[in-house]
């Protein structure tokens, strides 16, 4: 594939784009949530107002410019991460800068806003934020370990490290799903998908009430509201990575966005149905069940090749 | 609890008992006897919670009354023990070897009262009041009222509407004065 | 400055440099704070809609109102469907909520998380402990006057408000935010002296900055 300037703007279009797409999707999943404990819930424009009136405050605090760069690299990761994967198989504008990374640059991109925040949050001189950075860490770290071996799985299943690969071989209907064909490394990585959706069971890292010593306690204004946008990006990001590599990929905008509502539901369901864990409990938990499916996954992929 | 009050009759010179039911007594005892009686009870009669320590201001007699309340958890028997002590420079025995949470009352008395626990910890710490530098406000000879309009720049147009006032005013108008209306 | 720890202090580090460390210029802004003239364009009106409809309060409840807040979080009062969330830190929030009576060493507290907030923010008097001292007004530890500490945007009579009368009081908020009148921060750097004169008044063991934001 070759690359043409014209790319770029398409590149900035289907960014944007999926940030609308992501903010609608945190409005609706904010209102479910709210239906499911009897309350009426926000309105489901809610978080574009947030964003909006966050960058309307008129001062702003900062500790140093690693501080200002923390939630940079965090969008810079959510960012990242979705141009570097297919986001519509087979448009030769929607395809981003997916002919330039592969798997393991993904991997890189997913941890890689969590780091920037812990540089920023260190930064910012709160005395309890590393503590809050490293339960984040610890668990995000542990919720890893099935999906690398699930994404292992896949390269061996696939022989190739190319998502796009990936998705051209899901082609021609559900039974070339990864979903059917590699059942167990599914599971084991949509378990894992639990743990990096920030949503309960695993969002005590994240739960302010509880921890109002977290990283992004210090950030405001504008600062907050470049999180808000990742918070938006982010997610979604992910949910088409594993829409790519289980799933089948998307072949257009409306089926990326059916795909990725059940995709993000299947955590809201869990997180709604669900009490939180600790973060010691959470990390055991994604040691012992996901780890071991993941284990066989490997096995199941290596014994049939 | 009759058998504990002949018991310790017999050893201290209690000057005051009363039953106040059969599972509460208070007990009057001079000051230099005080902290043996509260010790004695701890070791040996089971009293072994300090439910409270405070201390009630008789400013005619230019006495502090400090309460030991103390509980026994086995037979949910209360004694309180008091002590009166001399308002000027007022002045007791800290019992924070006993039990560790007494620093904590005697840190408020010392604030709220003005009674000083030699030795205490933390005794001289700021509790609730920081950079108090008044009479301690809990003394009755302190005016919380004109401390308060001094201080916190009052409101002006408060009326009190005080029932038995509102009651002589306007429903038994002719029945003249005197609080028995 | 009577507390240690606002003096300037040597530490050594664990590969042996020393550094000197000002705890009130590294890790406190002394500066005052600034008026922010507000624009009259459209884009402000824009922009104050979407401070109406989107209020972050400051998790503190300072008194017993506090209780009268938890009550709009569950499904009969339902405060979000409003906008209105809590936010657990002062970066981050936009609305203070005084709720009920203010003790001196409270006070002290408020300060200096109200100042932490970033402009334009907001505050509501929650029962009448804030408007004229309520039950507590002849007591030596509480303040009568709230508005004459801080900013006062919006009072809720009662002793307590139930939570209709605090969601009433959030609608009146929005609508002087909306007509551009919640202008209480740059009040606040405004008379900045009359409000620290009043402040030093009452906490007498003024230990921190002036102004730390």
């Amino acid at each position: 594939m070759t690359f043409k300037p014209i790319q770029i703007l398409y590149a900035l279009l289907s960014v944007f784009i999926i940030m609308n797409v992501g903010l609608v999707l945190q409005g609706l999943i904010a209102k479910i949530g709210a239906r499911v404990g009897r309350r009426y819930g926000m309105r489901i424009y809610q978080p574009y107002i947030d964003l909006f009136k966050n960058y309307s405050i008129r001062t702003s605090v900062y500790h140093g410019y690693m501080f200002f760069l923390g939630p940079v690299f965090r969008l810079t990761g959510g960012i990242g991460l979705f141009l570097f994967i297919p986001a519509i198989y087979g448009s030769p504008y929607f395809g981003n800068f997916s002919f330039a990374g592969d798997l393991v640059l993904i991997s890189y991109f997913l941890f890689f806003g969590t780091l920037g925040m812990a540089l920023g949050a260190g930064e910012g001189g709160h005395p309890y934020s590393g503590i809050g950075i490293a339960r984040g860490l610890a668990q995000m770290t542990a919720a890893e370990v099935p999906l690398v071996l699930a994404i292992m799985a896949l390269v061996v299943q696939y022989k190739t490290l190319s998502v796009t690969t990936m998705v051209a071989a899901q082609q021609g209907g559900v039974m070339h799903w990864t979903m059917v064909t590699n059942p167990v490394a599914t599971i084991a990585a949509m378990l894992a998908f639990l743990g990096s959706m920030m949503r309960a069971p695993f969002n005590v890292v994240l739960a302010p009430q509880e921890i109002p010593i977290g990283p992004p306690t210090e950030y405001n204004s504008t600062l907050m509201a470049i999180l808000q946008t990742n918070r938006a990006i982010f997610p979604l990001a992910k949910v088409v990575l594993f829409m790519n590599l289980f799933f089948g990929g998307a072949t257009s905008w409306p089926e990326l966005v059916v795909k990725g509502f059940f995709i993000y539901m299947w955590s809201v369901l869990v997180g709604v149905s669900f009490p939180r864990f600790r973060v010691d409990q959470s990390i055991r938990w994604f040691l012992k069940v996901p780890f071991a499916i993941g284990v066989l996954a490997i096995l199941i992929v290596s014994l049939k090749g | 609890m009759e058998k504990l009050l002949n018991q310790l009759k017999a050893h201290y010179p209690l000057t005051d008992v009363i039953e106040q039911r059969p599972d509460l007594a208070f007990i009057t005892i001079p000051r230099d006897r005080a902290l043996d009686l509260v010790d004695h009870l701890k070791r040996h009669h089971g009293f072994t919670h300090l439910v409270i320590l405070t201390a009630v201001d008789w400013i005619e007699d230019g006495k502090f009354q400090l309460t030991y309340l103390l509980n026994n958890p086995a037979t949910m028997d209360d004694v309180g023990v008091r002590v009166m002590i001399d308002r000027e420079g007022a002045s007791m025995e800290s019992i924070h070897h006993l039990w560790i949470t007494a620093a904590t009352y005697q840190r408020e008395l010392k604030e709220m009262f003005g009674i000083d626990f030699p030795g205490s910890p933390r005794v001289d710490t700021p509790f609730i009041l920081e950079g108090w530098k008044d009479l301690p406000p809990y003394r009755r000879d302190f005016d919380t009222k004109a401390y308060s309009e001094r201080t916190f720049f009052p409101r002006p147009g408060r009326t009190t509407s005080d029932p038995a006032t509102h009651m002589r005013e306007k429903m038994y108008p002719t029945k003249g004065g005197g609080d028995n209306v | 400055m009577s507390n240690d720890l606002y003096n300037k202090t040597k530490y050594t580090l664990p590969d042996g440099q020393e550094v000197e460390i000002d705890p009130i210029r590294e890790y406190f802004c002394e500066d005052r704070p600034e008026v922010v003239e507000p624009n009259r364009n459209i884009v402000e009106r824009f922009f104050n809609w979407a401070r109406a409809e989107s209020l972050f309060i400051l998790g503190f409840g300072t008194g017993c109102g506090a209780i009268e807040m938890r009550p709009l979080m569950t499904p009969r009062f339902d405060a979000y469907r409003f906008g209105i969330q809590w936010r657990p830190t002062p970066r981050q929030a936009n609305l203070f909520i005084i709720s009920g009576y203010l003790s001196v060493k409270t006070l002290k507290r408020v300060i200096r998380s109200y100042e932490q907030m970033q402009a334009p923010k907001f505050v509501i008097g929650l029962g009448s402990c804030t408007i004229n001292g309520g039950m507590y007004w002849d007591s030596y530890n509480t303040i009568n006057r709230l508005d004459h500490y801080l900013p006062v945007d919006v009072y809720v009579a009662g002793c307590m408000p139930r939570p209709e009368a605090l969601l009433a009081g959030f609608e009146e908020l929005k609508k002087r935010i909306k007509a551009g009148k919640g202008e209480g921060a740059n009040i606040y750097a405004r008379d900045f002296d009359w409000y620290k004169a009043n402040q030093k008044q009452v906490i007498t063991d003024w230990d921190m900055p002036d102004y730390n934001w």
